[in-house]
């Protein structure tokens, strides 16, 4: 597969081992290093905003976005699932229909000729430029503007992933089928789409991580009052950083929390997979 | 031979890749073969004398560019719509998202057999070859040679008249392969199905065959066929048969006749 599938792979070892679970003091062993990495991290930012004299509105101390970060934690948290719904709403809208195109696509083979380009093509365009187009058109303040940016960024990577998926099947596996005689429904349920599942589940892994990105970005463009994007762009606006980089933070923890619950569906709904494969015996 | 109806018949096929293009490739020429049911028929030669293509012909893989091939006296085409073909490839081609049991089920779904019949075949054909206890595994968790025997075990779950192997055992080891000569062997003697088996190993052809079909290259035709008439059941005895030795001097013989003629 492709690159960042692969680097993806490797961040998935780091968040879920596939390995049998680990005994407990073991898995702290395992995340020692990151977590010492982090909290070094911390303390060397705190000392040198401190040391410096770095302005409050320039780089806020990591102590003072803590202490804002309480303060603020019911507005930033229920701005947060608003936000959150909008990345989720558009990334099912998005994702069902790149999955329907793709069966169409890889049913007739002339759609895919007249398609795959123009997919190609958009794929590499910023849609969230079309955020001020679309909020235009279904209203600044509706979460439909929001998701429909969200449906479109995630329909591109689902729909290509998952007609390579349907088409880029194992040539042999494709003569067995017709040796049966089997027809060209069967040929699609029993290979075309259990080959297709891993394409489609490293498509919706990048798509979680661009769904919250798509939503907040969007909403940088204008929103409702009770969205993250807008609370940021807002706080910033008038110099609250601490306020910001608090968002930022639950921003940034929404965006793992989505990618590791596609990650545990993956799991659940493949268990075959070779991610999975434990290599003792 | 006998009496009996051949159950494959082949005349006159030829088979020519790109047929009217600058690039055509003249496959196979003028193929004539009549084989028995219940016979064990090797089609050995070198890499490009068309024995895949031969069986690919015959399996209705692919259509002849000439002559006629007819199962049990019906067209290939026909053959294989009345599922008659159990085939196997070089590679073990087992679906990954699928067990042990439910890869050798694959064709039963397929045929819309019900689900109590698919289970029983199933475990019957992995008795079969020796895999009762591996049901449950995954393919990944197999050997070559296991993986191969599950592909038998599915190639023959719903009965074929005719087992096709595309050199099945061309990915093992020495060993290994041994071991699945005999295993292939006991399989034949005990489901009585019609093997077509290509290869490229003189020895291996010459142990399985009741007889071996001998081809050559450019284009690929048949150089001769020779009666393997040695006891049956073969076991590691006949490896170091005298008889075995002639058979295969025989064999290699003809071969190098293909490559001067």
């Amino acid at each position: 597969m492709s690159q960042p599938a692969d680097l993806i792979s490797a961040v998935e070892e780091e968040l879920l081992p596939a390995a049998h679970p680990a005994q407990f003091s073991q898995r702290l062993r395992r995340y020692l290093p990151a977590i010492a990495l982090f909290i070094i991290g911390l303390i060397v930012w705190e000392v040198i905003v401190v040391v410096f004299n770095i302005q409050g509105f320039l780089l806020p101390r990591p102590s003072v976005i803590a202490s804002h970060f309480v303060e603020q934690f019911s507005i930033i948290v229920s701005d947060g699932l608003f936000t959150m719904r909008e990345a989720v709403g558009g990334f099912f809208i998005g994702s069902i229909l790149g999955v329907l195109v793709a069966l169409a696509t890889a049913r007739w083979a002339s759609i895919s000729e007249g398609v795959m380009p123009f997919a190609i093509a958009i794929n590499s365009t910023p849609i969230v430029a079309l955020a001020p187009i679309m909020n235009n058109w279904f209203g600044i303040t509706n979460p439909i503007a929001k998701m429909s940016i969200v449906a479109v960024i995630v329909f591109f990577p689902v729909m290509i992933n998952v007609v390579r998926g349907l088409t880029q099947v194992n040539p042999a596996a494709i003569e067995l089928m017709k040796s049966y005689a089997a027809g060209d429904f069967s040929v699609l349920s029993k290979t075309r789409i259990p080959n297709a599942l891993p394409y489609l589940f490293s498509a919706l892994k990048v798509a979680s991580t661009l769904s919250v990105i798509g939503a907040i970005v969007s909403e940088y463009f204008g929103g409702s009052r009770e969205a993250l994007g807008v609370y940021i762009s807002q706080q910033a606006a008038l110099f609250h950083f601490a306020e910001a980089w608090s968002a930022i933070i639950v921003a940034c923890l929404m965006g793992i929390a989505f990618y590791v619950i596609i990650l545990l569906v993956e799991r659940w709904v493949m268990p075959w997979h070779v991610s999975l494969r434990s290599t003792e015996e | 031979m006998n009496n009996y109806q051949p159950v494959v018949s082949i005349q006159s096929v030829s088979k020519v890749f790109n047929q009217g293009r600058d690039n055509s490739i003249k496959a196979l020429d003028n193929i004539n073969l009549d084989i028995q049911p219940g016979e064990f028929v090797s089609l050995l030669g070198p890499s490009g004398c068309g024995k895949s293509t031969l069986l690919r012909l015959i399996g209705d893989l692919t259509p002849p560019s000439n002559g006629s091939i007819r199962i049990k006296d019906k067209p290939a085409h026909q053959a294989r719509l009345d599922r008659d073909y159990g085939m196997v490839f070089q590679q073990a081609t087992l679906y990954d998202w699928r067990s042990v049991i439910k890869n050798v089920q694959l064709p039963l779904e397929v045929m819309n057999y019900p689900q109590d019949k698919r289970d029983v075949r199933a475990q019957e054909m992995l008795k079969l070859v020796q895999l009762e206890e591996f049901g449950k595994h995954y393919p990944w968790q197999l050997s070559g040679g296991m993986q191969q025997r599950v592909a038998i075990a599915r190639a023959l779950s719903f009965e074929p008249s005719i087992l096709l192997m595309d050199e099945p055992f061309g990915a093992l080891d020495e060993m290994t392969r041994e071991r699945m000569q005999l295993e292939v062997l006991r399989i034949w003697s005990q489901t009585k199905t019609t093997v077509i088996f290509v290869t490229h190993s003189i020895p291996e052809a010459v142990f399985l065959s009741s007889r071996v079909v001998v081809m050559s290259v450019r284009p690929g035709r048949i150089t001769g066929v020779i009666e393997i008439d040695l006891p049956r059941p073969r076991d590691v005895e006949t490896r170091e048969h005298p008889h075995f030795f002639e058979k295969i001097t025989e064999v290699r013989e003809m071969l190098r006749k293909g490559e001067t003629a």
